[in-house]
C-alpha cells in the first residue's frame, strides 16, 4: 500500500480526533475473515538494555565495549541463543527459542523514537501518546486505534492490566483496567445487587466519572463471567505461576474467552539498570526470563486465537552502549521491538543495523534509531489489524513509512 | 468545571436554610460558607475531619489558613502523640537504623547465616511499616494538616523507594529529616537536606558515582543522580540543560556518598563526602564556570539550581497543579513563579500568594483525588476512630497508590488522567462501603501486645450525622436524592462513595 505524502499532510493540519472519525464498517469487511485480530503491547518502563535481549554477538565492538556485562558468543558458558548468525538471544529468554523456531517471533533492531529525550518520563510519554516532540497530544495512540476499530464499542474492546490506566490508552473511547492476579475475583461490596444498584444511580451522570464508573461495571461483570467459567474448565482453578507469567496466563484467557477484547496493554517496570545489572545470569536476567516465561504462557493460553494475536514488546530508549563505572548502563537512544505472533513471518531480526563502531553511534555512545517505532508497530496495524492508510494516519501522524523490508514481517 | 461549581453554590442556597433549621443555629456566615469551607479543607487539609470543619466554621477560613501555615504553634491532638510515640524507630537516626536494622556485619570473623541474614531482614520491615504508620495516623489525625499535605506534595517532588537498597531502613528518616522540617520554608534548604540525605543517594545511585578510574575503585561515573537533580527537583525537563550539563552535574557529585558502615567508629552522618572519589578537575555548568571546589562545589551548583529562574517556573507549576488545576492557569503560575524569586524561594510566602488568588478560589471540585488522598480523607470524614492503620495502606496499595512505594524518581502524580480508569472507580466505592460500615477495623488494635488479647472491639461505623453535617449542603442533587433513598445503614457509604467525595 503506497501512502501519499500529500494527503499525510493534508490530515495533519486537523485536530486528530476529526482525522479518526468516518466509515469504519466499509473499510473493515475484508478484516471480518478468521477470528477478530487482537494486539496486546506490552512496554517495559525503564529503558530495558536491548544489547542484552537481541545480542550483537558478530561485533566485536559489542564486546570492548561491554567488558563484565556482555552476554558471551553462542556456544561460551552462559552465551547467547543464536538467531542469525551475527544476533543472539539473551539465554534467559531460552523459553521463547521455540516460538523463533516456528516463525511466531521476530525482533526489529536499532528501533526507537526519533525524539532525543533521554529523560524515561517524557520518552514513555511519546511512545504512549505515538507522537514523539509534541507534548501537547492529549490521548494515546492505543485509543486512537480503538477508535480506528469497526464495529460497536464496548468498554472491554481495550484493556490494560493493572490498577490505573495507562496513558497510551486515554482518549475518546472507552477503555478498561483490571487487576489481574489471584485475587482479580474476589468478591467486592458492589457486586451486592442493592449496593450496586444505588452506586449505578450516583454514578448515572454522564461525566468523566460517571463513564469510568459504567465501564468499570462492565468490565468487572465481563470479568468475573469469564473467570468463573474459567474455573468450571479443565484446570479446575488450579494455582497460578506467580507475577507476569501468571498475569499472561489469566489475559490470556480472558482474550480467548472474550471475543471483545482487541486491544491489552501490559506494562513492566524495572529495567533501569543503571547498577549491577548482571548478564547472563542477574537482575536483567530475571527479569527477562519472567517475561519470556509470560509472552510463551500467553501463546500457549490462547490456543487457536494466537493466530488472530500479536504481540509488540517496546521500551522508551535504549541503554549506553558502553557499560558504565558501575557495572550497569545509562540512559540511551535505539533499543530492539519484540513482535511475537502466530500469523506473523518471524524467525527473523528486521531492519537495518548500523552497527555499534564509535563512528556510527548516535552522539558516539548510543545505538543509532534506524527504525522509528512507530513504523514498526504500523506494519502491525496496517497489515494485521488490517487499518486503512487514512486510519494508521490518525494514529500515527508525521510517522515515516516502513520500508518493504520491514512490511514483510507481517504476510499479506 | 465552572458548571459543577455553580452546581455545589446552588446546591448550598437552596440547602442551607433546612441545615440551619435543622441545627437550630443562626446563620454565622454568607450562604456560600459551607462549599469555601469544603474548599478550603479539601485543599489545605486531606478533606474535612468533623473537628476540623467545626473549629475552620467557629474562627473562620482566613484566620484557619494563617494557623496552618505556621504549623508549629498548633497543638497536636493526644490520640496522635500517643500513637508516634509507640513508634519507636521514628527517633532514630541513619546511622542508628543502619545499626539496628541495615545488614548484619561479621562479628570476630563469623559471617551471619543465611537464617540470620532472613531474621534481620524481617526485622527491618518494622522500620518502613512504623513510617507508614506514622504518615497515616498524621494524614488523618493530626490538626496540622498543611503540613501534612506538603509533606506528601514534596515526598513526591522529592521521591525515594523503599525497596532501593538501604531506602528501606531510611525512607522514613529521609521524610522526618530531610522533608518535614522544610515543608514549609526555604525551598534551598528542602533541597540541600534532600541531596545530602543517604536515601537520596543511595536511591539515584550517586553512591556509586565516582571519578572514572579513581585509585582503588574500578567504578566510575553515575549520570543518575545528576540528572534528575535537574529534570526533577530543580529546574525541569525544559529547563535549559543539555546533556553536557549532566555530565558535569554526576562529576560535580562524585564523591557525595554513603560511608561503609563502621562498627568501630561510628561517624556522625550516613551521608559523607569522600574527597578520594571526587573528580577536582575545573568545570563549567549552565554555561558559567563553578569557582568552588570538593564538596563546596556541589553546594554551589545546587545553589545556582535553586536560583534558577527555571526552578521557580517548575516548582509553581506544580504547586499550581496540586492546589488548583490539572492544567493550571498560566497568569496564576506567572504570579507563583515570580514570588518564588521575589522571595529567594520561600515556599510559605508562595503559598500565601496562591491562597489568596481568584484562580484558588475558583476551582472547587476541579481535583480529582489521587488514592492516597481518597483514602486519608475518606477515613477523616468517616469520624471512625482510628488505632489500625493498616487496613488504609493496604488500600492505597491495592489502588496502585502503594505507600513509598513509587519506583521511579518522579514521584506519584497528583492529576486525573493519571488515576481516574474503569477499576478505580469499582475499588473505591467498594472501599466506602467497606470503611463505612466499619468492616475495615480501624478501630481495632494494629499491634500484636496486650490488647491483641482482649476481644476485638465491635466494628464502628462510619458516623452519618457528622457526615451530613460536613457535606450535606454542598452534595450535587442526584447524590442527594439518592442518599436519602437508600436505607440508613448505606447512606454514609454513599456518600463518601460519591462522584462529589472523588474529587476535592
Amino acid at each position: 500500500m503506497q501512502r501519499s505524502g500529500i494527503s499525510r499532510r493534508r490530515l495533519l493540519a486537523a485536530p486528530l480526533a476529526v482525522a479518526l472519525v468516518s466509515d469504519a464498517a466499509n473499510a473493515w469487511a475484508a478484516a471480518a475473515e478468521g477470528g477478530p485480530k487482537r494486539l496486546v503491547v506490552i512496554m517495559l518502563r525503564g529503558a530495558v538494555d536491548g544489547l542484552s535481549v537481541v545480542v550483537p554477538y558478530g561485533e566485536d565492538a559489542y564486546y570492548a565495549a561491554r567488558r563484565s556485562i556482555a552476554i558471551g558468543r553462542p556456544g561460551s558458558p552462559g552465551g547467547a541463543l543464536p538467531l542469525d548468525g551475527h544476533f543472539g538471544l539473551h539465554p534467559a529468554l531460552a523459553g521463547l527459542m521455540p516460538l523463533w523456531a516456528e516463525g511466531g517471533l521476530a525482533f526489529v533492531h536499532a528501533a526507537g523514537s526519533p525524539d532525543p529525550t533521554r529523560s524515561h518520563f517524557d520518552a514513555q510519554r511519546y511512545i504512549e501518546s505515538g507522537t514523539p516532540g509534541r507534548d501537547a497530544t492529549p490521548d494515546g495512540w492505543m485509543n486512537r486505534l480503538l477508535q480506528a476499530l469497526p464495529g460497536r464499542r464496548l468498554p472491554t474492546d481495550a484493556v490494560a492490566v493493572g490498577p490505573t490506566l495507562p496513558r497510551i490508552l486515554i482518549g475518546g473511547a472507552p477503555a478498561a483496567n483490571l487487576t489481574l492476579g489471584p485475587n482479580a475475583a474476589r468478591p467486592l461490596p458492589i457486586d451486592q445487587p442493592e449496593l450496586g444498584g444505588a452506586f449505578d444511580r450516583l454514578y448515572a451522570a454522564d461525566d468523566a466519572l460517571g463513564r469510568a464508573y459504567r465501564e468499570g461495571r462492565s468490565a468487572r461483570a465481563q470479568l468475573l463471567a469469564d473467570l468463573a467459567a474459567e474455573a468450571r474448565a479443565a484446570d479446575n482453578g488450579a494455582p497460578l505461576p506467580a507475577g507476569f507469567s501468571g498475569q499472561a496466563s489469566q489475559l490470556a484467557r480472558l482474550i480467548a474467552r472474550d471475543q471483545c477484547i482487541r486491544l491489552a496493554f501490559v506494562a513492566l517496570g524495572g529495567w533501569d539498570s543503571h547498577v549491577d545489572q548482571g548478564s547472563a545470569t542477574g537482575p536483567i536476567a530475571n527479569r527477562l526470563r519472567a517475561l519470556g516465561d509470560g509472552i510463551a504462557a500467553l501463546a500457549r493460553g490462547l490456543g487457536p486465537a494466537w493466530r488472530d494475536t500479536v504481540v509488540v514488546v517496546v521500551s522508551e530508549f535504549g541503554r549506553t552502549v558502553h557499560e558504565n563505572g558501575d557495572a550497569g548502563t545509562d540512559h540511551g537512544h535505539g533499543n530492539v521491538i519484540w513482535i511475537a505472533g502466530g500469523g506473523i513471518k518471524g524467525g527473523r531480526v528486521y531492519g537495518e543495523w548500523p552497527g555499534l563502531t564509535p563512528e556510527r553511534l548516535y552522539q558516539r555512545r548510543d545505538l543509532a534509531v534506524t527504525t522509528d517505532f512507530r513504523a514498526a508497530i504500523g506494519v502491525i496495524l496496517e497489515r494485521h489489524l488490517r487499518l486503512p492508510d487514512v486510519k494508521l494516519v490518525g494514529v500515527f501522524p508525521d510517522a515515516p513509512a516502513a520500508t518493504p523490508a520491514l512490511t514483510a514481517m507481517v504476510p499479506a | 468545571m465552572p458548571m459543577r461549581f455553580a452546581g455545589i453554590l446552588i446546591a448550598a442556597c437552596l440547602f442551607v436554610s433546612s441545615l440551619m433549621a435543622a441545627r437550630g443555629a443562626e446563620p454565622k456566615m454568607d450562604p456560600g460558607a459551607p462549599g469555601r469551607i469544603l474548599h478550603v479543607l479539601n485543599r489545605l487539609a486531606f478533606g474535612p475531619s468533623i473537628d476540623d470543619f467545626r473549629r475552620v466554621e467557629a474562627i473562620g477560613i482566613e484566620r484557619w489558613i494563617v494557623e496552618q501555615l505556621d504549623p508549629a504553634a498548633i497543638v497536636e491532638p493526644i490520640e496522635l502523640r500517643f500513637h508516634l510515640a509507640q513508634l519507636d524507630t521514628l527517633d532514630l537516626d541513619a546511622i542508628q537504623l543502619r545499626q539496628l536494622y541495615g545488614p548484619l556485619r561479621p562479628v570476630l570473623g563469623l559471617k551471619p547465616t543465611p537464617e540470620e541474614k532472613k531474621a534481620q531482614a524481617q526485622r527491618a520491615r518494622l522500620v518502613v511499616e512504623q513510617a507508614q504508620a506514622a504518615r497515616v495516623y498524621r494524614a488523618v489525625l493530626s490538626r496540622r494538616q498543611l503540613q501534612q499535605v506538603m509533606v506528601d506534595f514534596w515526598f513526591n517532588h522529592f521521591n525515594v523507594f523503599d525497596k532501593k537498597g538501604l531506602d528501606r531502613v531510611w525512607i522514613g528518616n529521609f521524610e522526618e529529616r530531610a522533608i518535614r522540617p522544610y515543608a514549609l520554608g526555604r525551598f534551598r534548604d528542602l533541597l540541600f537536606a534532600v541531596a545530602k540525605h543517604p536515601a537520596m543517594l543511595v536511591y539515584l545511585d550517586n553512591t556509586l558515582n565516582s571519578v572514572p578510574r579513581a585509585h582503588g575503585s574500578e567504578r566510575g561515573l553515575n549520570e543518575n543522580f545528576g540528572r534528575e537533580v535537574m529534570e526533577l527537583h530543580t529546574l525541569g525537563v525544559d529547563g535549559g540543560y543539555t546533556q553536557a550539563d549532566v555530565i558535569t552535574l554526576a562529576r560535580v557529585f562524585t564523591g557525595w556518598t554513603v560511608d561503609p558502615p563502621d562498627p568501630k567508629n561510628a561517624p556522625a552522618a550516613a551521608a559523607v563526602f569522600v574527597g578520594a572519589r571526587h573528580d577536582f578537575s575545573p568545570k563549567v555548568f549552565l554555561g558559567q564556570p563553578l569557582h568552588a571546589t570538593g564538596k563546596a562545589e556541589g553546594e554551589e551548583a545546587l545553589d545556582r539550581l535553586a536560583k534558577s529562574p527555571a526552578t521557580a517556573r517548575h516548582i509553581a507549576f506544580e504547586l499550581a497543579q496540586y492546589f488548583v488545576a490539572d492544567m493550571p492557569p498560566p497568569p496564576l503560575v506567572d504570579r507563583l513563579a515570580a514570588r518564588f524569586v521575589a522571595t529567594g524561594g520561600d515556599i510559605r510566602a508562595v503559598l500565601k500568594t496562591l491562597f489568596a488568588s481568584p484562580e484558588f478560589w475558583a476551582s472547587a471540585g476541579q481535583k480529582y483525588k489521587t488514592p492516597y488522598e481518597f483514602v486519608i480523607s475518606a477515613a477523616r470524614a468517616s469520624g471512625i476512630p482510628l488505632n489500625n492503620p493498616r487496613p488504609l495502606i493496604a488500600a492505597m496499595t491495592e489502588l496502585g497508590m502503594p505507600l513509598y512505594g513509587c519506583q521511579t524518581p518522579d514521584g506519584y502524580k497528583n492529576t486525573e488522567a493519571a488515576w481516574l480508569s474503569p477499576d478505580a472507580m469499582v475499588r473505591r466505592v467498594s472501599f466506602a462501603v467497606g470503611l463505612a460500615r466499619g468492616g475495615l477495623r480501624l478501630n481495632g488494635a494494629a499491634e500484636a501486645g496486650l490488647e491483641a488479647a482482649l476481644p476485638p472491639p465491635p466494628p464502628a461505623p462510619a458516623k452519618v450525622a457528622e457526615l451530613d453535617e460536613m457535606f450535606g449542603s454542598t452534595l450535587t442533587t442526584r447524590t442527594r436524592e439518592t442518599v436519602a433513598a437508600v436505607p440508613p445503614g448505606l447512606r454514609a457509604a454513599l456518600i463518601i462513595g460519591s462522584p462529589d467525595f472523588m474529587r476535592r
